[in-house]
Parts: C-alpha cells; structure tokens; sequence
C-alpha cells in the first residue's frame, strides 16, 4: 500500500495497525476497542491480528484507562488509548491533568509520559447529550499536554503516527462526523512536522482559521464566498497545543482580516487565545478585529437543534460579512 | 412512596445488634506492645528465618526514620521547608513492608512515605526538595524504582496497577506495591485500581496505611466496614495486619509480595496503625481529637516494641543501642546541613521540563521572560 484513499477512521486504524506493528511497546486501549473494534470501528481487527495483550479491553472507567496507561508508561510502554466520547473524557481528566501532563516536570525530565490519549469529538452526528462536545480547550489550558486534531485522512494517519512517537502526552481529538469522509492517504509520504499548520486554499481577502471538523465546513465557505467575488485563505491549524501563531500571522499579514471558527463554545475557547496574540502580533495589519464563530455559552443542545448550535456555511458567511465590512 | 421504601429510610437501630462473621476485624501481630513474640500458623514462615542482625537492622531503619523526620519537622519550624508530612507512628508498616521488598520491585508511594524510601536506598534528604519548594519530587524513579511521591490522593493507586500491568506483560516476576491511606480508600481511582487489578491479575500490592485520620476525619468517616474487607468483593484477599508490629508488617507484605510474583494476582494488606503527629505541619489535630486516643496508641509504638523484643532475647547490647543513638545524631545534623545550603533553583527552571519534545509556546514565553529579566540596569534580574 502507498497511495490510497480511505475514509478517516480507516486511516487512524491503519495508523495504529502500523504502530502495533513496528514497536512492540504500542498498545491500544480503552472500552469496546477489542472484539467490537471501538463504538466507530476504529480499531477494528487490531485484537484480531494483535492479540489481547496489546489491543486491551478495558473496564468501564477512564480514570483507571488513563491512570494505568501512565503505569503501563512508566514501565516502558507507549499506550494508546481511546476515551469513547468526547463527554465522557471527564473521570479521566483529573488523571490527565495532574499527572499525565505534570510528570515529565514532576521528574525534572527524568520520565516521559509516551501516552496518546485518542478522544472522538464534536457534534453533527445528531447523538444524545454528552456525545457531541469540543472539549479541547480545557487541555490545551494545561501545560504538559499537547493537543491536536486532524481534519483529514491522510493528517490522521501521519499525525497519529506522529503522536505516538512523541515522548509526551497527546491529545488526539478525532473529528467523529468526519469519521466516514474519504481521503488520499499515502503511507511512504514524508510528513510534515505535527505542530505545524496548513494553508488548504490560499486567498487574498480574509484568513479562516480552522482545525478538525471545522476545515472542512470553512472550505466550503471559501467556495460559497468565491461565488460572490470574495478570496478567502483556509489555515487548517492541526494542532491547538502548541499552536502554529506564525502561520495564521503570515496569512493574516497578507489578508488583513480573520475570522477562527470552532465547535467549541466562542467564550475561553481557543479562538479567544488566537484573537488576542494574533491581535498583538498583527495589530497594524489588520483591518477588522478578529471575529469568531463557533458554539454559545450554554450546555450542547439536543440533536434537533445542534444545527442551530454549530457553526455552519451560513453563520461563517455572516462573520466574514461583517470582518469585511470594517 | 410506598411502606417498604418508607422504612428503607429510617434509621436501622438494629444494626448494632445484628450479628455479622465476616465483619469481625482479625489483626495478624507477631510482636505485642510488650515486645513478646506470638506465634501465627500463617505467617511465621515468612520470618522464620530472620537473624539478630536483620532484626536489629530493622530496629536501626526505624529508628533512623523517626530522626530524619523530627528533624525535617524542627527544619520546618525553623523556617527552612515550607511543610512537612510526619510519618511519626507509623515507621513499622513502613519498614516492615519496605524491607520485604526485591530490589526489581517497584514503589508508589504518597508523600509520607519517607521510611520506604529510606528503605529503597533514597538519600532522605532528596525527599525535603519538594517540601522546600525547590522541586516537586526530581529524584529519578529507576534509580531506586521508587516512584515520586504522589500527592493527589490515591492516583498512584492506578499507576501501580499499570506499571504491575506492564510486568505481566514482560514476564518477569517482580512485583509492585502501592501505599495509600485510610482516606484514599474512598477515592474512585483507589476503587477503578481494585478493579483494573484484579480484572488483569496484575502483581501489585496495595499497602493501606490505615493511620486512622484523614487530617481531621476518622476511619468511620471513609466506611463502614474494616478497609482490608473491601479486597473481597473484588475477588482478591485482603488481610488486616498491626501496622506498629514491624515483624508481622514484613511477613505479611512478604506473603502478598509471594502471591505476586506466583501470579496470584492483587492483594490489599491494611496496616492498622496511628499517625502519632499531625496531618502535616499546617494541621492542628488538637481541634478534633483527644490526647487520650493519642497516648493510648503510644503504648503500642512500634520502636519500643521492637526494642523490648531485641533486649529480652538478648539479640542487641547496650553499645548496639548507644552507636545507633551516635549514628542517628550524625543523620540528623547531615539532613540540617544539606537542607540548609539547598540552593534555589534557577529562575529558568519553570520552563526547563515542561514538555520533554519542546513547545512553541514554552520557548517563546522562556524568551520574553529572558528578555524581560535582562532589561534591569544591572543585567540580574528583578
């Protein structure tokens, strides 16, 4: 296999198949991920070919997954593993919290704390409460942590390759409604570095900055705005920690104008954080303040409304209105 | 609502009465207060074959524990840590369980856990770096296979589980043993441990310190029914042992270590024992429990015990008893003097491990805070 396409879930299973594969200290964890191959089939047949030792089922407690990856770390082993929904990564995240991201300084450097902690998420699949959330910004907030999510198949299978050799924690946040969308992967390409962004579709008079689930939507919004004359430039970010500033500041230098979009809620989300160091960095660049679009400040609604919560073509549209107004 | 769930409500006067075997609490002890050796069908064979010199060793490591921590309380009333944990009471489980350690076993401790590390081989005075706040642990856990001290109550619980998980998985047949206390026993990582542990069969030995007080709460305050109880409805043993009884505390660690290493799976021994000091320096246990309770437990202090024991069997002279008194002064100065030249680390520091691959951010934040410092006139800083 080099050049393929598959959908995106196809490619993190074939990421990890690969990882299993190569290093004998890979393993993949967590609920449902063995002989059902995960709630979306994206380890499946890993337990079949791998064995149990290695693609473990575990009992139906995240904290005890992730505490005992960082056990099964210490001991030398690079876990994998996978919180099932986004909602329910929260038993687990006082283990991520404070000790996952906090050894390798507890230790003065002496351990490394090799655990991908895999987290589908966002909304858009009509699911029920606790299924649909972007938590990403609660660990981007905690040092020791990286935090990245692909939007595509081939970033998924290069960036999970990535995050599995990186010696310290990462948090793979898996774009589940755009678990089924089909891309090129090739598997003998040289990947970029992890942290860095992407420019998808350049453009002259706005910058959209946009990671996992969002790229795709913010892509369309380029197209859709194309129509009526207006060239807008895609940064897909890949990576929330650390953040790729110098990207979205060389784009913005040259559009002057920027909008972030995210399903995460706008207040404390990672677009407050690009708003104001892009603000710093660009102040006499830009021509409007930097806008953003993304979910309210209220608790994820029920599937019949999602589409009201969620940015989509429209409510992007509306903020590049009114960032090119100024 | 109905009757039955009306009188599921009320208050059961009865219970008191209500007759129940297996809450009975049994304690393995094979040295009483008095010093006098009893003997346990179970648990001799697991110290059958000690000798004057390892039982007077263990007198010397309790002993030597016991100095470098009142030490480490008078540096912290002098000003020089900013807190200090006090193991005081409780150096019998410790060390009782401490030295039936292998040496490719490995610990998670809590941050009390200053006579295990003392029998891991940690230099003590690696221990006082975090309560200076030069540090937060840094000493390296494979050189020792002693784990940071973990002061978020019961995570290491899960730790152990995971790296037992990995020694499985390795094949080998060392063990893993993990401290925690009364109060952590209500912690759901304590409970997800228990599971995970004997879900997978892992080697790994809980070592519950049940020292009777969670700063201010007591036992009864975490459950009602003895902790080493709980083991069962996992489906693996639990066994109370008299935590200030060093020779049952090595036994019974010894057994459950066995178990591990023969694939048996988990086990949770509940050392039953007092913390004698406050919950920490900043703790004041004169609020909330009574001198009595205290002084009744002094009775049964574990290096007494031992000392009565070592003195009735002819097993320690006076010149044993008066060089360690030498050698326990000598500790006691090294730790004052190696704590008081503790220098500060560099201001650098903050960002120095913050990842182990690097961060945009740490680099770029490290860079301004470097150019920041270097603007005063005299180039050192504020």
């Amino acid at each position: 296999m080099a050049a393929e396409k598959m959908a995106l879930a196809k490619a993190i299973n074939e990421s990890l198949r690969r990882a299993l594969d190569t290093d004998p200290k890979v393993l993949v964890m967590g609920e449902d991920v063995g002989k059902l191959g995960g709630v979306f089939r994206v380890t499946d047949g890993l337990q079949k070919d791998f064995g149990e030792d290695r693609v473990i089922d575990t009992p139906l407690a995240e904290s005890g997954i992730v505490g005992t990856a960082i056990g099964l770390a210490l001991r030398g082993y690079r876990p994998v593993v996978e919180i099932q929904f986004d909602g329910f990564v929260f038993p687990a995240y006082d283990q991520i919290v404070t000790q996952l991201a906090k050894m390798h300084a507890r230790s003065l450097g002496k351990v490394k704390m090799p655990v991908v902690v895999r987290i589908p998420y966002g909304g858009g699949i009509g699911a029920v409460e606790h299924h649909s959330e972007s938590p990403e910004a609660l660990f981007a907030h905690v040092a020791g942590l990286k935090v990245v999510s692909p939007s595509n198949a081939s970033d998924a299978y290069w960036m999970m390759q990535q995050a599995i050799q990186s010696d310290d924690p990462v948090i793979f946040f898996e774009p589940k409604r755009r678990y089924w969308d089909k891309g090129e992967v090739n598997t003998e390409a040289i990947p970029g570095p992890l942290h860095k962004a992407k420019v998808v579709r350049e453009g002259t008079d706005l910058t959209l900055v946009a990671y996992g689930p969002m790229v795709k939507l913010c892509q369309e919004v380029a197209d859709a705005a194309a129509e009526e004359g207006r060239s807008l430039e895609v940064v897909d970010l890949r990576s929330v920690s650390p953040l790729d500033f110098d990207s979205i500041q060389a784009s913005v230098e040259k559009t002057r104008r920027l909008v972030v979009v995210h399903e995460a809620p706008v207040f404390f989300g990672s677009g407050a954080e690009i708003a104001a160091r892009i603000t710093e960095r660009c102040f006499y660049h830009l021509e409007a303040p930097v806008l953003r679009v993304g979910g309210y400040h209220a608790p994820y609604p029920p599937a019949r409304l999602e589409e009201e919560y969620l940015p989509g073509l429209d409510r992007v549209l509306d903020a590049v209105d009114r960032a090119l107004a100024y | 609502m109905t009757v039955e769930s009306t009188a599921a409500r009320k208050p059961r006067r009865s219970a008191g009465t209500r007759k129940s075997p297996s809450t009975k609490p049994e304690l393995v002890q094979l040295l009483t207060p008095e010093g006098k050796r009893v003997k346990n069908a179970a648990y001799d064979k697991y110290v059958a074959d000690i000798t004057p010199e390892e039982l007077r060793g263990l007198y010397r490591d309790m002993v030597l524990t016991r100095r470098f921590d009142a030490e480490a309380t008078s540096l912290q009333r002098q000003g020089e840590l900013g807190l200090w944990a006090s193991l005081l009471g409780q150096e019998a489980a410790q060390i009782g369980s401490g030295r039936a350690l292998r040496d490719d076993d490995y610990v998670f401790p809590t941050y009390r856990e200053h006579g295990v590390a003392w029998c891991r081989g940690v230099d003590p005075t690696n221990l006082l770096g975090m309560f200076r706040g030069v540090n937060n642990g840094g000493w390296d856990p494979n050189s020792n296979n002693f784990h940071l001290y973990t002061i978020v109550i019961g995570s290491q619980t899960l730790h152990a589980t995971g790296y037992a998980m990995g020694v499985a998985k390795d094949g080998a047949d060392s063990a893993v043993i993990a401290y925690f206390g009364d109060g952590a026993s209500s912690q759901g990582d304590v409970a997800e441990s228990f599971t995970f542990s004997a879900v997978y069969n892992a080697p790994v030995v809980f070592f519950c310190q049940n020292n009777q007080w969670a700063i201010s709460e007591p036992t009864e305050k975490q459950t009602r029914v003895p902790l080493y109880q709980r083991a069962q409805g996992f489906g693996f043993p639990g066994v109370r042992v008299d935590g200030n009884d060093v020779l049952a505390s090595l036994a019974v660690t010894k057994w459950a270590l066995e178990r591990a290493r023969a694939g048996e799976g988990p086990t949770l021994v509940e050392a039953y024992t007092y913390r004698m000091g406050a919950h920490t320096t900043s703790d004041d246990p004169s609020k909330y429990r009574a001198d009595e309770e205290r002084e009744a437990w002094e009775a049964k202090d574990p290096i007494l015990r031992l000392r009565r024991y070592l003195e009735s069997s002819n097993h320690a002279d006076e010149g044993f008893f008066a060089e360690l008194e030498t050698e326990s002064e000598a500790l006691g100065r090294r730790v004052r003097e190696v704590v008081r030249a503790m220098p500060d680390p560099d201001r650098f520091a903050i960002f120095e491990h913050a990842y182990a691959d690097g961060h945009a951010l740490v680099d770029e934040e490290r860079a301004a805070f470097a150019a920041y410092q270097a603007s005063f006139a005299d180039g050192e800083g504020a």
